[in-house]
């Protein structure tokens, strides 16, 4: 099968700046895909060489098999790409900025199509709006249906929550999961690492242009066996042989930072012979943002 | 096709959408030029002979208008655009550069004729005007909007600020169109001057446009088509190069 999106060894030079050092991915049609990383890892870079706004210093990239240099015209009518900035024209109203983008992709009688995405976006009601009267939320909403006017096989969403309210952010994802399940491929950026977690099937980390982490995010999660254990005592007295477990000390409770869960027998024994009880006890597996931080520090 | 023909209607809207500033405000100038200048200089000045000098001043007017507006509407779409990020919409689209150039030369020749038809329809009411060749009138005023039209993307791509591309209008368009003879015959001028503003491309559209009305010019109306058809072409060349380079579009 094409893989809908294919990056081989690519390179992207600002001056002296590397914003992607040999970076290669393949993402497969149909999946959910994370594209994580800190502000200036080259997330943002990638995909605007994927989209031909940027061009690759070295490497090369295809989406859907197609060149996105030597043959763009096909690359860019299989992608839709939502941008990060919160841009409009504020010349057209919702209905003619939609129209225009589904025109410019070669698209004539589209009104039927255009609707739905307007309904499922909820911007129906505002579809005689000018695009300046429209609130922040809104104008995200409109280039979210830019992107998707033309159908595009391969969606792509930088950073689509960015400063969006919990509605919004809601409607949208159940939207792109539709899309997703309907055979759309999906790749997303966001710096809301639980938003990945619940979505993405897969996920590339990126640190200084360079991916440090590719893998499924449930073999991210399981990458790091060891758990945590939230702990309030009495008295509030941690046993000095525990204290280098200690990961998080707050009011009136520990937070101790376990290997495996063998080791938690060792906990509860020290306790036991320092003759502290347990008022309250949670164990709990580390969350993809607690990886995303150890990764980062260790890359 | 479609796509190029959505790409021009949206630049032809986005100046038709606005049509007191981009159309009826350049009119109003040209009124008030001809207000000032034929009235107080009426019965003083004769450039060509049996010609009123408001007569003479109004297809100059026309053209200056054209090429001024035909220059302004692709600058400064392209220009805002880049400033405020939404060139993107018309960077992911699959556009050849072709297509790209095309619905922005076409959408600034369209200003530049409605805006020059506009200055040639307010006028008409004032002043008495011949139409001699009126072919010539068309090429003229489709070559050098056409012209202006092309620089009017080289400095929207050149320009990321509002600054730069007012100093493009500022000091290359504004004293190229004012002299270029809308006011004045080069005959008039010192021969010096004379010489000097033969180098000034726009005063073969100028008069050239001229010349089809009154039959008369200051220059050979093939030679001033043959030069203005020869700049229409290598600025067509450069700017179609430029837009394939991705000049200050794409990184």
């Amino acid at each position: 099968m094409v893989p809908a999106i294919q990056v081989e060894h690519v390179s992207k030079d600002y001056g002296a700046l590397r914003a992607l050092d040999d970076v290669s991915l393949e993402i497969a049609p149909g999946e959910f895909f994370g594209l994580l990383g800190p502000n200036g890892a080259g997330k943002t870079t990638l995909i605007s060489i994927l989209a031909g706004l940027a061009i690759a210093t070295r490497g090369r990239a295809r989406v859907t098999g197609f060149d996105v240099v030597g043959e763009y015209r096909d690359a860019r009518r299989s992608l839709g790409v939502v941008p990060q900035e919160l841009v409009f024209d504020p010349f057209f109203t919702v209905r003619e900025a939609l129209a225009f983008q589904s025109g410019y992709f070669g698209l004539r009688d589209n009104r039927a199509w255009i609707e739905e995405v307007m309904h499922h976006l909820d911007l129906a009601g505002k579809a005689e709006t000018n695009m300046r009267a429209l609130s922040g939320g809104m104008k995200r909403r409109v280039l979210v249906a830019q992107a998707l006017v033309h159908k595009p096989p391969v969606i792509v969403l930088d950073e689509p929550t960015a400063g969006v309210d919990v509605e919004l952010r809601q409607a949208l994802w159940r939207f792109i999961r539709r899309l997703n399940r309907d055979g759309h491929t999906v790749v997303l950026t966001t710096h809301y690492l639980e938003e990945a977690e619940a979505l993405c099937g897969r996920i590339a980390m990126l640190k200084q242009g360079r991916i440090v982490a590719l893998d499924t995010t449930r073999n991210l999660l399981r990458m790091h066996s060891g758990c945590y254990v939230e702990l309030r005592l009495d008295p509030d007295r941690l046993p000095a042989a525990l204290a280098p477990l200690v990961a998080q000390r707050d009011e009136g409770g520990y937070r101790l930072a376990l290997r495996d869960y063998a080791e938690l027998e060792r906990v509860l024994a020290e306790l036991r012979t320092a003759r502290v009880e347990i008022q309250e006890m949670e164990v709990m597996q580390p969350d993809l943002e607690e990886i995303f931080v150890q990764i980062m520090r260790k890359a | 096709m479609t796509g190029f023909y959505t790409l021009f209607r949206k630049e032809w809207l986005r100046f038709w959408k606005v049509s007191v500033q981009t159309v009826l405000a350049p009119v109003l100038t040209a009124l008030l030029f001809l207000l000032v200048f034929a009235y107080s200089l009426r019965g003083r000045v004769e450039v060509f002979p049996g010609v009123d000098y408001g007569a003479f001043l109004v297809p100059g007017l026309a053209m200056m208008s054209a090429l001024q507006n035909a220059f302004a509407n692709s600058s400064s779409s392209l220009m805002q655009s880049k400033m405020t990020g939404n060139i993107v919409f018309v960077l992911l689209p699959p556009f050849s550069h072709r297509e790209f150039f095309l619905a922005y030369l076409l959408a600034a020749i369209g200003r530049g004729l409605v805006v020059g038809m506009g200055v040639l329809a307010a006028t008409v009411w004032f002043v008495a005007i011949p139409l001699e060749y009126p072919l010539w009138v068309i090429a003229f005023a489709v070559a050098g909007s056409g012209v202006m039209g092309a620089l009017g993307i080289i400095a929207g791509l050149y320009s990321s600020k509002v600054d730069e591309l007012a100093a493009f209008q500022n000091f290359i368009i504004l004293p190229l169109t004012f002299l270029s003879g809308v006011f004045y015959s080069i005959h008039s001028l010192p021969p010096f001057w004379q010489r000097l503003s033969l180098f000034n491309p726009i005063l073969y559209m100028v008069d050239g446009f001229r010349y089809g009305f009154f039959g008369h010019a200051d220059v050979s109306p093939w030679l001033s088509l043959a030069i203005v058809g020869a700049s229409f072409f290598a600025l067509s060349f450069f700017t179609l190069w430029l837009i394939r380079i991705g000049y200050k579009l794409r990184h």
